[in-house]
């Protein structure tokens, strides 16, 4: 059966199991309607011209795993951020381990997507935030009608959450094959600060498809850092269809780090509803082989005086293919809006491929919108004055690739984290240098 | 040290060095002076081991080793040194990041561990004193908008830090004023023994007046074509390279 009837046809033993009596549930029906008829995107969509799910769509996932397996501490360790102390919200198959995370009521609330769903407590920010922003698209549909768990994160007013929160996905492959469909609500109050980790890693070689949602709301003055780490196993694919809202003077930054998986496509999406507004979206890529790493970015200015930033660097060898489409509207009453993006793309191989396609919209006319894409190999230059300097060829191209990305791994926050992105970047491309720049 | 017979080399099919031969022992100083396209730069590439080029004949020894076979950075360990006419800028990697691993690159190959951070900071800060670099300018992204003299003073200062056995400077005194041309002269006296040596690759005597050299060679139409002691840079300088054409015919 395709993947498509097979989800179609375990709807109805699945809402019998949720709530068919709550509000969430006619947003579930409305979504699942939504996915019924468009299906899978396919090439044919402009957004989905370069990506192709085909190959990863023909496998016979389990879409409910039955029960997590135990998974060691000491086996996962690796996946946290272990050095510095962290909120844990953790799931293994889809599954809360208690065991693994460290969640809080205390002032803010780190703690579970479904318990979000089926408490009364949480009914009014429920009736609020969830799916308000979130579109009616394809697999964004698709995971709202199965929406079921993830991590739920609201911080009230006033509050600077004083230690990172990492949200951890992790599939061991139980079965044979693995769907996951994680959903994360983030509800950030009016100039409350919190730095949010985020990490999808399969224990397994058997192929996983995670197709996830996440919607984030910053409040006035809301500070919000999220970091993406994306370097899962070579048979794990990713959908990430994440939404931010933002109100006036507040400033969301998203770090997303693709190195690892199968294919993995980022729908990263901004939404400006106030004044004075920064929104920061930044990412380094680095594939080979035949990974496929695709980042469509949109930022809607809605509203005048705001500012985006959009920095994504990208390496890619071998046969990896790679595409950034980046995608700035801003409507006739944003004015004063400067919105800028950068998109920087070395090849490594003849035969690797990235497709960039900066895409402004631009409806005001006294903005400050500005571009620069490019495509290039290494400088063969800087490299023979690096081995003059005795710096090996390897190490050398390693060094260039570095500086390349310097100005996406300088701006991240939180120093474990840009050690961790070093210490993988390092790792991938074969080098033990121990400097940073 | 480096002995180099019959050198022959063309890029693209077009013939640049015609037989050059050249000996440096240690402790010496030769100055390679020339007219405009004689091959002083390839010469000089080509010791570094720069593949742009086509090496047809002839041999390159360093210390009676064959060098001809090596890698640019296995070059560089056996204790080769280029200081670049026009040094690249590497945007995002400070100065001090860069001459750190450099060093600590060299001395991996050596089968040495990495310099303890202590001693390095010393030695940064003895060098950076000698060639009289401020503390900031480590700190900058290497050569990333330096002026000319910063990017030579720079190159100076790596070539301090990594004591080579062979420096060779290619055309260190172009874009330098009178002073920077003195603190960088000052350096390579200071550093210069009886163990290593130096090649300095200038249009100008003026370098020469502050470096002063053993032997001076012509370059002319890829062959040493005359050689002399450092009064040959004197009539070159008063004469132009005319004359030498003239002689040659």
């Amino acid at each position: 059966m395709e993947l498509k009837d097979k989800l179609l046809s375990s709807y109805v033993a699945f809402e019998n199991r949720v709530d068919t009596n709550s509000d969430v549930h006619e947003i579930r029906s409305k979504a699942l309607k939504s996915f019924e008829n468009l299906g899978f995107p396919t090439k044919k969509l402009e957004a989905w011209k370069y990506t192709s799910l085909n190959s990863v769509l023909k496998e016979d996932y389990s879409l409910f795993p039955n029960k997590g397996v135990a998974v060691e501490l000491a086996d996962v360790k690796k996946y946290f951020i272990h050095d510095i102390d962290t909120y844990n919200v953790v799931f293994i198959d889809g599954k809360y381990s208690s065991f693994l995370s460290e969640t809080t009521h205390e002032n803010i609330d780190v703690c579970l997507m479904s318990g979000a769903l089926s408490k009364p407590k949480y009914k009014a920010v429920i009736d609020n935030y969830f799916n308000k922003i979130a579109k009616q698209d394809n697999l964004t549909s698709l995971n709202t009608a199965f929406a079921t768990e993830g991590a739920y994160i609201n911080i009230p007013r006033n509050i600077e959450v004083e230690k990172p929160i990492q949200i951890i996905n992790f599939t061991t492959g139980s079965d044979a094959a693995t769907m996951l469909q994680p959903r994360n609500l983030i509800v950030v109050g009016e100039n409350s600060h919190v730095q949010i980790i985020e990490r999808h890693q399969s224990l397994t070689s058997n192929p996983v498809l995670t197709n996830a949602v996440t919607e984030i709301f910053a409040d006035k003055r809301a500070f919000v850092d999220y970091y993406k780490i994306q370097n899962d196993d070579i048979k794990a694919s990713l959908v990430d269809n994440s939404y931010v809202e933002q109100q006036s003077n507040s400033v969301v930054s998203v770090h997303t780090f693709s190195f690892g998986g199968n294919i993995t496509r980022n729908n990263l999406n901004f939404f400006q509803k106030g004044e004075y507004i920064d929104s920061i979206l930044k990412g380094i890529t680095i594939s080979e082989g035949k990974q496929h790493i695709d980042h469509h970015t949109l930022v809607h200015h809605i509203t005048p005086n705001c500012e985006s930033h959009q920095d994504y660097k990208g390496i890619y060898d071998d046969r990896s293919t790679a595409v950034f489409n980046g995608k700035v509207i801003v409507e006739k009453e944003a004015q004063k809006t400067n919105a800028y993006q950068q998109n920087n793309n070395i090849l490594l191989s003849d035969k690797a491929t990235i497709n960039a396609k900066p895409q402004l919209e631009i409806f005001a006319d006294d903005v400050k919108c500005s571009h620069g894409c490019t495509i290039g190999q290494l400088d063969d230059d800087a490299l023979f004055y690096m081995q003059q300097r005795g710096i090996p060829e390897k190490e050398g191209k390693a060094l260039l690739m570095f500086a390349f990305a310097n100005t996406v791994l300088e701006s991240v926050k939180i120093p474990e984290v840009k050690q961790r992105i070093t210490k993988i970047i390092a790792d991938k491309l074969g080098v033990d240098i121990g400097f940073d720049l | 040290m480096l002995k180099i017979e019959n050198l022959q080399a063309s890029i693209d099919d077009k013939s640049i060095l015609n037989g050059l031969g050249l000996e440096v022992k240690s402790g010496e100083v030769h100055a390679i002076m020339g007219p405009n396209g004689a091959g002083k730069s390839t010469l000089a590439n080509i010791i570094a081991g720069k593949d742009d080029y086509e090496v047809t004949a002839g041999s390159i020894e360093l210390n009676g080793q064959d060098i001809s076979e090596l890698s640019p950075e296995e070059r560089a360990h056996e204790g080769i040194f280029l200081s670049f006419q026009y040094p690249v800028e590497i945007p995002g990697v400070s100065v001090t990041n860069f001459i750190k691993t450099a060093i600590n690159q060299t001395r991996k190959a050596k089968g040495l561990e990495d310099m303890p951070a202590k001693d390095m900071l010393k030695m940064i800060r003895e060098k950076s004193e000698l060639l009289e670099i401020d503390r900031k300018f480590l700190s900058r992204s290497l050569n990333e908008g330096f002026s000319g003299g910063e990017k030579k003073r720079n190159e100076i200062f790596q070539m301090a830090m990594l004591e080579p056995k062979l420096a060779i400077l290619d055309e260190t005194d172009s874009g330098l004023d009178i002073d920077a041309l003195r603190i960088v002269a000052s350096g390579v006296n200071k550093l210069k023994s009886k163990d290593n040596a130096v090649i300095v690759i200038t249009h100008y005597q003026r370098l020469l007046d502050y470096i002063v050299p053993d032997f001076v060679h012509v370059l002319y139409d890829g062959k040493i074509v005359k050689s002399g002691d450092a009064s040959l840079a004197l009539e070159l300088e008063a004469k132009g390279y005319d004359w030498i054409k003239q002689e040659l015919v």
